[in-house]
């Protein structure tokens, strides 16, 4: 066997056990958890199809930024985890017979039509080849555009995120000019009648 | 056939992730936070196919495609959180059954 091969094997067991544990597990942390590792370990099988620069923003993007972004929020929210759990052994055979289809659909026409299709060796990229020079040359000439449009999607992302979760202003102690015109003295001044009682 | 690498293994290593991630979604009907890791798993199987053709096929825009998606898939996941916490903070819970005031 081929080092390579055994490199892609090695990885994708690793990969599908923590995919696996992702929906299986219990708790929400460690199923994040695992989650990184699984994007960690789709990384490294995107170096051995020689991606290099998508699998270091795999890793930059995912692991580094948006899985922290499901850690602090699975860590803020107080959540009850018998409550979400129930029904997990009811749909399991659905789940399970659902899943096994899907990958003997597809497993069949990938062997059906595709095997031996592109088997021939790829040419390897010589020494002076570099992914990422590639990838930017293409993404800022022919996919400028597109380019523009992602940043102008994030730009959206960042706006949408925070005004969601803005709180609205902190209470401050001024106070409001159109509040105070409309003030009655009856708000303000309560005025007690009461007898006048004579000192013994 | 099995021990030289082709494009098959890792469609078949996509085939798999992608149903990992449609059984996540059947699992944890009622998890909200749970399902959107699938969704995530799912956009990685997506991608996984994107770039062995993009490998195979030695065309870069299939690359280029998985860069769009990593983009479009951070601000969505993002959006989906700060939804979450929102709904959190109104109803103090995200227990997916919980979520009827549009059933009208």
């Amino acid at each position: 066997m081929e080092f390579k091969t055994f490199v892609f094997y090695f990885v994708s067991a690793i990969l599908v056990y923590a995919s696996l544990r992702v929906v299986t597990l219990r708790n929400p942390v460690h199923a994040a958890l695992h989650l990184v590792l699984a994007f960690f370990s789709a990384s490294g099988i995107w170096v051995l199809l020689q991606a290099e620069f998508l699998a270091i923003a795999l890793v930059l993007v995912y692991v580094g930024a948006v899985m922290v972004l499901f850690l602090f929020v699975v860590m803020m929210l107080d959540i009850n985890l018998d409550r979400l759990r129930e029904g997990f052994w009811t749909y399991l055979p659905l789940g399970s017979i659902v899943a096994l289809l899907m990958v003997a659909e597809m497993g069949l026409f990938i062997y059906g039509s595709f095997y031996g299709l592109l088997e021939s060796a790829v040419p390897q990229a010589d020494r002076g080849y570099s992914n990422v020079q590639a990838v930017g040359r293409l993404l800022f000439t022919e996919y400028v555009y597109p380019f523009e449009l992602a940043s102008i999607i994030l730009l959206v992302g960042i706006v949408a995120a925070t005004a969601l979760t803005l709180r609205g202003k902190r209470r401050s102690k001024s106070v409001s000019p159109g509040e105070q015109v409309f003030i009655k003295a009856a708000d303000r001044v309560r005025v007690l009648h009461m007898p006048a009682e004579r000192p013994d | 056939m099995l021990t030289t690498l082709s494009l098959s293994h890792f469609l078949i290593l996509g085939a798999i992730l992608f149903a990992i991630g449609i059984v996540g979604v059947f699992l944890n009907r009622k998890n909200l936070i749970i399902i959107l890791m699938s969704i995530e798993l799912i956009l990685l199987a997506v991608n996984m196919n994107f770039i062995a053709f993009s490998h195979y096929m030695q065309d870069l825009a299939g690359q280029l495609f998985v860069f769009f998606i990593l983009t479009v898939a951070a601000a969505e996941s993002a959006i989906g959180l700060a939804i979450l916490v929102v709904l959190f903070r109104n109803l103090k819970t995200i227990h997916v059954d919980d979520l009827d005031s549009l059933k009208g």
